[in-house]
């Protein structure tokens, strides 16, 4: 439910805040749910906050988990 | 979009349909609840049904926090806004959603109120800083992914020390809600869950796994995009296959067994359980709701003003209980479609974009041989 | 000796001036404000005469005339504000008519208060578009309303136009098989707009996609002056359109989602506010219904045209007793493009 997108951080500002970036579009947002959050990190946001980092390792397994299994040739039933 | 693009990826997701179809087993019904309203949205919006096989059923849960407020605290938010001196600020989601006699937050503001839309907790601080005239109060919706962000306004009106803040905390939560509906006699036997994307992040894999086992029931946590839900569909029909009820997670990228704990951590310090809370569609539900803690009552809109706490019935043909619970379909009720549209919403699930009614009637109403 | 006699003994502020109630009076003040400001930005043989009407002859033939009212808030936007948008706007409505635009009116309801530095920003943008497009602006009004009884400034519009002999393009002349085309991106400028509303913050490079369509419509006829229907997706966007043009044709659509161009930052900005592009304003975009056998000479007239690069087929009309858009998305399901009761609102959920 809750609309929540991954957007790239792309300045740390003072009192907690960050600016990121989503298809080019730039929005000012609060780091104060989440700790260490460097620029070139990609966080979840929601209502103006980062609710978590996206873990980019996990992110690929998953895609890659994707590719195998809509490759995999089946058999009609 | 980096991180969304990849995950809508049309080939891939009908491959993934195809693996769907080769892992279900024949003449068998697989009834799989998808408890967040985004995903309902999600399923609606790209059309995914269409790639499942009949052997198939989507069944749209209770998780969407506008659809499931009832209508007297709608009425409330009303009567806060009426008061003197009172800026209401709310998300959009809830502006147009109607109260009692068709009274809507869109409509009081047309009629004089002073109702501001905002994106964020911090809009609304801002505002109170800004006009130390008016008293600003947030109307606070959600489930647990979007609780924190009250929490950190809560603690940083404290910090502050503003006199003009204070919320109206309508935040409930998800687990309680999944209970209930499993431990309903009414609702449909379901197959599994596929489990809220964001509300995850915050409060992790683990509090499923209570449920999972108590009830036996395999659930399986999901991003938003449309290739996450058809995965996630896929793992559900494994477990089912394989006679497992275990908690997987397909959205790994953003969510972990722990989830956010600096998160849960704030919520914990400022909100506190309600012994019950009222759900629209499903009655009143054990400790399913937030309070704020009685250190923050300075904030608590509920402790300022004697909000009025009336409860209001839906119209008795409304069907909504029987749809969140599986029971019936949309175009079942008969108010679908005829008196009950999104611009005419009767019950919980017309009432915002997600809900099961709504979500067919702006995306797939053009199926069954339905009237426009 | 005597001082000269001059009309008004001081000319406007413009600089910090503002509108007061004299300018709307009737009087020396509103002559000096349309003077200085209006005439002196549209400058033509009609405005010049100074009568409150325009007298023109007029070419035989089927003529068009369409009227229009500009409210929008902020009155200056990325790429534009409310005087080039009033202008193209109402050259779009009579375009889309498949005519030629041949004279416009103007009529300005202003707040007291307004600062004369921003009315003359409009009024000048609004005769740069004027002259632009070669469709002059040849009478006007112009009205003040007490502060608080106006948004800044509102303003109407009028054009006439010509339709070509033999062509008759409308609404209600869609049929199955007929091909959907689109000139270019859709939402730019209601993202545009939105992100200087109040309340909305993000940031972004895209400009409003306001622009005059008559010279790319005045090709597109002469190549295939068998179109069925023209029209642009103002407020409510693409949905909107298609959902009136079925309801007046009758018909069903089908479009691929694969095919509707969108530029990534009006993707993103939609991500991030939870709405669809679909229901997101264009001011400067078209929708082209014709017949099957003119799809890919209209596309390629459409693409070589600066207003049309990026032009698209991207679905077909059907039969359909129910009227529906239907559309088959990125992943292969189907679902209706619906029409929404009112403006779309920024979600969390």
């Amino acid at each position: 439910m809750c609309l929540a997108l991954p957007a790239l951080v792309t300045e740390l500002l003072p009192d907690d805040l960050a600016k990121v970036e989503l298809g080019g579009v730039r929005q000012k947002i609060s780091l104060a749910l989440v700790s260490d959050v460097a620029l070139g990190d990609y966080v979840i946001v929601h209502v103006g906050y980062a609710l978590a980092k996206l873990d980019p390792e996990e992110a690929a397994k998953t895609l890659a988990l994707f590719e195998e299994i809509s490759q995999q040739p089946t058999e009609a039933r | 979009m980096k991180y969304i693009d990849e995950f809508r990826n049309g080939e891939v997701a009908r491959g993934l349909a195809k693996a769907i179809a080769a892992e279900v087993e024949p003449g068998r019904a697989y009834r799989l609840m998808e408890f967040c309203g985004g995903h309902t949205h999600a399923i609606s919006r790209y059309g995914l049904e269409d790639l499942l096989p009949d052997g198939i059923r989507m069944i749209h849960g209770p998780g969407c926090p506008v659809c499931v407020l009832p209508i007297g605290r709608i009425d409330a938010a009303l009567w806060l806004a009426a008061q003197p001196g009172v800026t209401l600020c709310s998300y959009g989601d809830m502006l147009r959603v109607p109260g009692s006699e068709r009274r809507s937050l869109l409509k009081a503001k047309a009629a004089g109120a002073d109702i501001r839309m905002v994106q964020s907790t911090q809009d609304a601080l801002a505002l109170a800083q800004k006009r130390p005239d008016r008293q600003v109060v947030f109307f606070a919706i959600g489930f647990e992914t979007t609780t924190p962000p009250s929490a950190v306004a809560l603690k940083q009106a404290q910090a502050l020390g503003l006199a003009n803040f204070s919320m109206f905390s309508n935040h409930v939560l998800t687990p309680p809600a999944i209970a209930h509906i499993l431990d309903s006699d009414e609702t449909v036997k379901l197959d599994g869950f596929v489990g809220p994307a964001h509300v995850s992040t915050v409060i992790g894999s683990r509090p499923y796994e209570g449920a999972a086992a108590h009830y036996n029931k395999p659930v399986v946590i999901a991003g938003f995009e449309p290739l996450d839900v058809l995965q996630a569909v896929l793992m559900l029909v494994r477990q089912v296959n394989q006679g497992r009820a275990e908690v997987e997670n397909e959205f790994a990228r953003a969510v972990t067994r722990d989830g956010n704990l600096k998160a849960q951590a704030l919520v914990a310090e400022v909100f506190e359980l309600r012994p019950w809370f009222e759900w629209r569609g499903l009655g009143r539900v054990a400790d399913s709701a937030l309070a704020i803690r009685p250190e923050f009552a300075a904030f608590d809109a509920e402790r300022r003003w004697p909000v009025p706490d009336i409860s209001v019935a839906d119209n008795p043909a409304c069907d909504c209980g029987a749809i969140l619970r599986g029971l019936k379909r949309p175009v079942e009720c008969r108010l679908f479609g005829t008196v009950c549209t999104p611009d005419n919403p009767m019950g919980s699930c017309m009432v915002s974009a997600e809900g099961a009614c709504a979500a067919h009637w702006t995306y797939g109403r053009f199926r069954e041989g339905e009237t426009r | 000796m005597t001082l000269p006699r001059r009309a008004h003994p001081r000319p406007l502020d413009l600089a910090h001036g503002r509108v007061d109630l004299s300018h709307g009076g009737g009087g020396r003040a509103m002559a000096q404000l349309v003077e200085e400001i209006f005439l002196a930005a549209f400058d033509n043989e009609a405005l010049r005469q100074k009568n409150d009407q325009a007298a023109f002859d007029i070419p035989g033939g089927r003529m068009v005339m369409t009227t229009d009212g500009y409210v929008i808030h902020p009155l200056f936007f990325p790429g534009g504000d409310i005087g080039s948008l009033a202008v193209h706007g109402t050259i779009n409505d009579v375009a889309m008519a498949g005519a030629r635009p041949l004279y416009l009116s103007a009529g300005f309801i202003i707040e007291e208060g307004f600062p004369l530095a921003d009315l003359k920003r409009i009024a000048d943008s609004m005769a740069q578009a004027s002259k632009e497009a070669g469709v002059p602006v040849v009478t006007g009004d112009t009205k003040v309303v007490e502060r608080g009884k106006g948004d800044g400034v509102f303003i109407t519009t009028a054009g006439i136009g010509l339709v070509p002999p033999g062509v008759v393009i409308s609404g209600d002349r869609a049929r199955p098989g007929d091909v959907i085309l689109l000139s270019g991106t859709m939402g730019d400028h209601g993202v545009a707009v939105m992100s200087r509303r109040e309340g909305l913050e993000f940031e972004t490079d895209l400009v409003s996609d306001s622009a005059a369509l008559h010279f790319l419509v005045a090709a597109m006829v002469a190549r295939a002056p068998g179109i069925r229907t023209l029209r642009d997706p103002t407020r409510g966007g693409l949905a909107a359109t298609l959902n009136e043009i079925t309801a007046q044709s009758q018909i069903g659509m089908l479009i691929d989602e694969t095919l509707v161009p969108v530029r990534d930052e009006v993707r993103g900005a939609c991500e991030l506010l939870g709405l669809d592009p679909l229901h997101v304003a264009n001011e400067g975009k078209l929708i082209c219904i014709c017949p099957p056998e003119d799809a890919d000479s209209l596309l390629a007239v459409m693409r070589a045209h600066p207003l049309g690069a990026e032009a698209a087929r991207v679905g077909i009309c059907r039969a359909d007793p129910r009227h529906f858009v239907q559309m088959e998305t990125a992943q292969g399901g189907r679902r209706i493009v619906d029409w929404l009761a009112g403006e779309q609102l920024p979600r969390i959920c």
